[in-house]
C-alpha cells in the first residue's frame, strides 16, 4: 500500500480499498504462509537461538491461547462472562511479542493482549474476571508487570511512555511495551506518546497490531499510509511486519528491545494481522465485512503456519499434537473452574479502593449505604443482591 | 518566620518536597529554564536536574499521561498546568485514568500524582486564562481537590499533596500569586493543619461566609467592611473542595443560622450548590434564611475589561449578606 493508490486527494474512498495490500515491500517475513522458512540478512540474527524445541513451544504457547480464547467465548455464550474480546487471528503477534520480554520489563496493553497476559504468567481466574463484571481490574500489576488492560483506546500508550521515563531515571535497562491497535493510531494520546518519547528518548517499544478493523471502521479510513509510516515523522524508527510470522515478529520485538536497552530509544512496530472474529463478543462483524476477506486471511493463519514449518522440519508428531492438545486442555478447563467457582462480589466492595487515605464524602455514603442495607435486615440477602433499585 | 510571596512559598515547598523525596519529579510546560510562566518553579531545574525537573512537549494530555507512567514506576509526579484553561486535553487522562487506577487495579497501583492549576481571573487576560474549573474534578471520584488562600498554607499543603498517596489537583489562585505574608518553614507539613480540614477565619454570630481560594481574601474584607455596620461574619475558607470538610460549616451555621457561599466560577452545578445542598441537608432546622450563592455567572469567562463584574468583589458578597439577613438588598422584591 503507499499513498499513490489513492491517487491526488485520496479521491478513493475508505469503503473501496477496505483492505490495504497486506505484503509491502518492507514487510518483514521468516515463515511463509505455507511454512517454509525464508532467511533474511538482517533478521535472521534476532531468532539465530530459537532451537527446535523452542519452535514447539511457540507452537504449543499459540494453540493454548486460541483455546483459552475459544473457552472464554463459549463461556461468554454460555452466560458466565458479560462480554469478551477475542483475539483469533492475532496469536503469533502476541506469543511472538510476549516471548521475546524479560520479566522486569513492562507490559501496557489494550484489553485484546489476553495471550500477552498469557506469557507474562497471568493467573487464568484474574483474566476473567473483567469479563466477569466481578472486578475492573483483573490481576496485581506488580505481580507480572503488565499494566490493567486499557479500555480507553490509545491511553496506555502515554503510561508506557511515562514508566520507560521512569526506567531512564532509575537508570535501569528494562524496556516498557505497549500494545495497541490500528484504531489506535488515530487518537491524540498515541500521537502524543510518540513526541515524547522521541523527544525523551525514552526506552519504549509501541507494538500496533494492524488487525485490519476498528470495529466496524477499516484501516484505510484511519490512515492512507502504512501505520508503520506515522512513527518516522516523529522519528521513530519503525519496522512493519507479518504478525502471523510468529519469528518474524520475535525477531522485530527482540530488535526493538534491544535498542531501547542500549539507550537507542523507542521503536514502533506494526504487526500486520487480522482479527478473524468478532470486535467483542457483543458484535457482529458480518454487518461490515466480506466473507471473502475472512477467507484470505484463513489460508494465512499463524497457526498453521507454524505447523507447516513444524512439518517440514519433521517434528510436527503425533506425540507432539496430542500433548499440546492435551495442555490447551488442561488450561481451558482450569480457567473455567476458575471462572465459575469465583467468589460473588459484596455490595460494599464498591466503595473499597476509590481511595487509599480516608475520604470523609465517601465514609459517609457508604455508612449511609450500609445503613439502607442493614434496614432489610438481611444485608447479604435478596436486596442486597438487587441493589438499590 | 520569612516573608514569603505566594508564589515563592509554593516554590519553597516544592523545593521542600524534592528534597526530601528522590522519587519527586517535576513536569510540565516551561518549568525547567524558565522557572515557569509565573516564576513558581525559578531555579529548581538548576538545583535538581532535568530528569527531576522536566521541561515537557507541549501536550497536557500526554503530561498527565506520562506522569500516570511514572506513578506506575513508584515515582511521584509533580504536573504543572501552564493555566486552568489548557487542563481541558488532558481531561481524559485526569479523569478516566489518575481518578481511577487505584480503584481499577484494586488497590494494587497508587497514583500519588499532584496536578497544580494556576486558577481564577483578575489579571487582565485573554481567553482561557482565568477559569475555574474546579468543580469538573470534585465531581469526579478518586481525586481530592484542594485551594490554598495564602502563602502558609501554599507552602505547608503543596507538600501535603505530594506526600498524599492520592492524586490532588492543587488550585493556586493567579492573581495572588505575588501577595505576600509570613511563612514558617520550620512547621513539619506533618503536623500541620491536613490539607482536608477547613479553617474558620474570623469568629461571627450573624452570617457564615464561605469562601476559597482567591475569594478568601475578598470574604475576609467584606467581614471587615460589614463589622463596620455591626454585623458579625463567620468567615471559613473551605481549603478542600473535594471532599469538603463540613463539621466547622456546620457548627458555624447552627451559631449563625444564615450561609452565604461565594466563588468565581459559574453557579450551576458548582461548589456553591454542593455546599448549600450539604448544610440544607444537615441544618435544616437552624438556617434562618435560605443559603445564598454569590458566584460567577453560568457564562464564558469574559473579556478582561468587564471581568470585574463576572468575579464576586467585596460589594457583591455584602449584598448576599443583606441577603442571607433579610435586609434590603439588590433582590428586595423578588420572589424566589
Amino acid at each position: 500500500m503507499s499513498t499513490d493508490e489513492t491517487g491526488p486527494g485520496g479521491a478513493q474512498t475508505p469503503e473501496m480499498t477496505a483492505t490495504p495490500d497486506v505484503k509491502g515491500p518492507d514487510l518483514l517475513q521468516l515463515i511463509t504462509p505455507a511454512g517454509e522458512r525464508i532467511s533474511h540478512p538482517e533478521f535472521d540474527f534476532w531468532v539465530r537461538d530459537i532451537t527446535d524445541d523452542q519452535l514447539c513451544s511457540l507452537f504449543e504457547d499459540m494453540t493454548v491461547i486460541r483455546r483459552i480464547d475459544v473457552e472464554a467465548t463459549a463461556l461468554q455464550r454460555q452466560g458466565e462472562l458479560a462480554l469478551w474480546p477475542p483475539l483469533l487471528g492475532q496469536e503469533a503477534a502476541q506469543i511472538g511479542s510476549g516471548r521475546a520480554l524479560r520479566a522486569d520489563d513492562f507490559v501496557f496493553s489494550s484489553y485484546r493482549e489476553n495471550g500477552v497476559a498469557y506469557c507474562r504468567g497471568v493467573d487464568l481466574t484474574d483474566l476473567l474476571r473483567v469479563w466477569r463484571g466481578n472486578a475492573s481490574g483483573g490481576w496485581d500489576p506488580y505481580g507480572i508487570n503488565m499494566a490493567t488492560p486499557q479500555i480507553i483506546i490509545g491511553a496506555q500508550t502515554l503510561h508506557a511512555t511515562g514508566y520507560a521515563m521512569g526506567i531512564q531515571n532509575d537508570g535501569a535497562d528494562a524496556v516498557a511495551v505497549t500494545y495497541f491497535g490500528d484504531g489506535a493510531t488515530s487518537e491524540g494520546d498515541v500521537n502524543e506518546a510518540m513526541v515524547f518519547a522521541a523527544s525523551f528518548q525514552a526506552p519504549v517499544v509501541f507494538f500496533c497490531t494492524n488487525n485490519h478493523w476498528a470495529i466496524s471502521e477499516p484501516v484505510r479510513l484511519q490512515s492512507h499510509i502504512q501505520l508503520a509510516d506515522r512513527a518516522t515523522g516523529f522519528g521513530i524508527p519503525s519496522l512493519r511486519v507479518d504478525g502471523n510470522d510468529v519469528l518474524a515478529v520475535m525477531a522485530a520485538t527482540r530488535l526493538a528491545l534491544d535498542r531501547a536497552r542500549r539507550g537507542g530509544g523507542p521503536t514502533f512496530i506494526e504487526a500486520v494481522s487480522y482479527r478473524m472474529g468478532p470486535h467483542t463478543t457483543a458484535d457482529d462483524p458480518t454487518r461490515y465485512r466480506d466473507a471473502n476477506e475472512l477467507e484470505d486471511w484463513a489460508a494465512k493463519d499463524p497457526i498453521s503456519r507454524l505447523a507447516g514449518l513444524l512439518d517440514r522440519k519433521g517434528i510436527l508428531t503425533a506425540e507432539l499434537q496430542q500433548q499440546v492438545k492435551d495442555k490447551a486442555d488442561a488450561v481451558a478447563s482450569e480457567m473455567r473452574r476458575g471462572c465459575t467457582t469465583m467468589p460473588e462480589p459484596q455490595p460494599m466492595d464498591i466503595f473499597k479502593h476509590v481511595y487509599s487515605t480516608p475520604n470523609s464524602w465517601l465514609e459517609r455514603q457508604q455508612d449511609h449505604y450500609a445503613r439502607y442495607l442493614a434496614s432489610f435486615g438481611d444485608p447479604d440477602g435478596a436486596v442486597s443482591k438487587e441493589g438499590a433499585r | 518566620m520569612t516573608q514569603l510571596t505566594f508564589a515563592r512559598a509554593i516554590n519553597a515547598g516544592l523545593r521542600k518536597s524534592l528534597e526530601s523525596d528522590s522519587k519527586v519529579v517535576l513536569l510540565g510546560e516551561d518549568i525547567g529554564t524558565l522557572g515557569g510562566v509565573f516564576r513558581v518553579t525559578d531555579g529548581l531545574q538548576k538545583d535538581f536536574g532535568k530528569h527531576r525537573v522536566v521541561d515537557t512537549p507541549l501536550a497536557e494530555s500526554a503530561i498527565v499521561g506520562t506522569a500516570v507512567g511514572l506513578a506506575y514506576r513508584g515515582y511521584r509526579p509533580v504536573v504543572e498546568i501552564q493555566f486552568d484553561g489548557f487542563i481541558y486535553p488532558a481531561f481524559d487522562q485526569i479523569v478516566s485514568q489518575v481518578a481511577k487506577l487505584h480503584y481499577r487495579t484494586r488497590g494494587a497501583v497508587r497514583m500519588p500524582i499532584t496536578i497544580r492549576v494556576p486558577f481564577g481571573g483578575g489579571i487582565g487576560s485573554p481567553e482561557h486564562h482565568s477559569e475555574s474549573p474546579e468543580a469538573y474534578f470534585t465531581h469526579t471520584s478518586g481525586l481530592r481537590v484542594v485551594t490554598v488562600a495564602n502563602p502558609q498554607d501554599a507552602y505547608m499543603v503543596i507538600q501535603q499533596a505530594i506526600a498524599c498517596d492520592d492524586p490532588v489537583l492543587y488550585f493556586e489562585p493567579k492573581r495572588r500569586y505575588h501577595d505576600k505574608g509570613e511563612v514558617d518553614e520550620s512547621v513539619d507539613p506533618r503536623s500541620a493543619l491536613p490539607m482536608d480540614k477547613a479553617r474558620v477565619l474570623t469568629d461571627g454570630s450573624d452570617v457564615t461566609l464561605v469562601a476559597y481560594g482567591p475569594l478568601v481574601k475578598t470574604a475576609l474584607d467584606a467581614a471587615s467592611a460589614a463589622a463596620d455596620e455591626g454585623i458579625s461574619l463567620e468567615v471559613i475558607d473551605l481549603r478542600s473542595l473535594a471532599p469538603v470538610d463540613y463539621e466547622p460549616v456546620v457548627a458555624s451555621v447552627r451559631k449563625t443560622g444564615r450561609l452565604v457561599v461565594t466563588h468565581e466560577a459559574a453557579q450551576s452545578g458548582g461548589l456553591g450548590a454542593e455546599v448549600a445542598a450539604s448544610i440544607t441537608e444537615r441544618c435544616f432546622y437552624h438556617l434562618e434564611a435560605a443559603p445564598v450563592r454569590v458566584t460567577g455567572f453560568d457564562i464564558p469567562y469574559p473579556y478582561s475589561k468587564l471581568e470585574m463584574h463576572h468575579l464576586p468583589g467585596l460589594d457583591r458578597i455584602l449584598d448576599g449578606v443583606d441577603r442571607a439577613l433579610g435586609r434590603p438588598n439588590s433582590l428586595s422584591g423578588l420572589e424566589g
